[in-house]
């Protein structure tokens, strides 16, 4: 898997893959790893896909719970720390989740980063899961507050990708969303491999890939 | 962590009519990471023998290394090359000579004989010969491999439909495998020549 989000000044990106292994196997290559929890909120999906899946659905209710108790949207803060503090509860349990949760509330937009150890981070950039890594270098590369909102979804598109390259637990196709004041906006579905060919023709990166 | 699923890697060889194909992937990574794209297991140990190794990529060198200098003894002594089969056998002599300390690889030899007869077969690490009229499969995609094969073989297959098949059959396995893949090499051969071929894949 590898995941990212990064705050710049329209907003927030986040870009996942959508490969799903079991062991060298390949289960699916269309996994939904952005997990839509209402207009203004989204959270990621790395790990245990059960794990994200079940508690971030729990998180949802527990959003829309808040909401009707107190006539007004749950901040990305609160959001996060409900989920941080059900990973807490939980530790040593085994649960296995790293997920980074995005939106716009009272605050303003805000992103979090909260794993099954427990861990609640507040950020502007983050890369979860096994290409992590390979995700962080062409991000680091490419990252400034002042990106444009084309640049911004480029380069989110284009760390998932090199991601996919490399890590073999990565792969099949990136999802794309854009967060600013007004609640999310889903960009798109691309597959990757299609990504990397266009890549390697308009920009001539990857050159080791033989045409 | 399994020895045999360190770098990954996919083999399949098919027979065909008075031919038969043999490809593999290209990629060699480190568990997840992927290192290479230019690491094919296919190997030439004649005009019309071939050796695909798959496994531990220090092992896949070293075999290779040990059938090339083998085989060029053999050419030396009996001033021909070395028959499919008789190589076959050669290879399974030497995997069982490290019975209690094997080499980290599942061998294939594919050919065509003197007599125009196409021969596959495949190895276990320590030698036993699976002789095999239809197909033979090795690597981390092998459950994916023998889907694809069982479902998609035909026999006597003409060499340009054999090609495809196999490709097929290899490029289908290697999508459902993580540690497999970033393209493949197909080689058909024939009684009377030999057909490298580069084929795309995913690369991811």
């Amino acid at each position: 898997t590898t995941t990212l989000a990064f705050r710049y000044q329209h907003g927030i990106v986040v870009c996942v893959d959508s490969r799903a292994s079991a062991g060298p196997l390949i289960a699916s290559q269309t996994v939904k790893k952005v997990i839509e929890i209402n207009p203004y909120l989204l959270g990621t999906l790395a790990g245990g896909a059960a794990d994200c899946q079940f508690w971030e659905t729990v998180l949802g209710m527990e959003c829309r719970l808040h909401q009707l108790r107190n006539k007004e949207l749950i901040s990305v803060s609160a959001a996060s720390k409900i989920l941080s503090n059900i990973t807490y509860s939980y530790k040593g349990y085994g649960l296995s989740m790293g997920t980074m949760l995005a939106g716009t509330g009272k605050g303003g937009t805000a992103l979090y980063y909260i794993d099954s150890d427990g861990t609640r981070l507040k950020g502007d950039l983050f890369s979860v899961g096994s290409g992590s890594t390979f995700a962080y270098g062409v991000l680091d590369s490419g990252y400034r507050w002042d990106l444009s909102k084309q640049e911004a979804l480029y380069l989110a598109q284009r760390s998932i990708v090199a991601a996919t390259h490399r890590d073999a637990y990565s792969g099949g196709s990136v999802n794309l969303y854009h967060i600013d004041e007004n609640g999310w906006v889903f960009h798109g579905n691309f597959d990757v491999d299609s990504l990397i060919w266009e890549a390697k023709d308009n920009e001539n990166s990857f050159a080791h890939i033989p045409r | 962590m399994s020895i045999m699923e360190y770098n990954g890697g996919s083999c399949v060889a098919m027979a065909g009519k008075n031919c038969v194909a043999i490809a593999s992937d290209l990629r060699l990574g480190v568990q997840s990471i992927s290192l290479t794209n230019n690491f094919p297991k296919v190997f030439a140990m004649g005009d019309k023998t071939y050796l695909g190794l798959t496994g531990l990529a220090t092992d896949v060198q070293t075999l290779y290394e040990l059938f090339r200098y083998k085989v060029n003894l053999y050419k030396f002594r009996e001033e021909r090359q070395i028959q499919p089969k008789t190589f076959a056998n050669l290879v399974s002599s030497t995997l069982y000579e490290k019975r209690f300390g094997p080499y980290f690889s599942f061998p294939v030899v594919a050919g065509v004989s003197n007599d125009n007869t196409p021969f596959i077969c495949g190895f276990d690490s320590i030698g036993c010969i699976d002789f095999a009229e239809d197909f033979i499969v090795s690597g981390t995609a092998t459950e994916q491999l023998y889907g694809m094969c069982e479902s998609v073989y035909e026999p006597n297959l003409e060499p340009d439909d054999l090609f495809e098949t196999i490709s097929q059959a290899l490029l289908n396995a290697q999508d459902r495998d993580c540690i497999s893949g970033w393209g493949c090499v197909v080689y058909v051969i024939t009684a009377d020549k030999c057909i490298k071929r580069l084929v795309k894949g995913r690369q991811d």
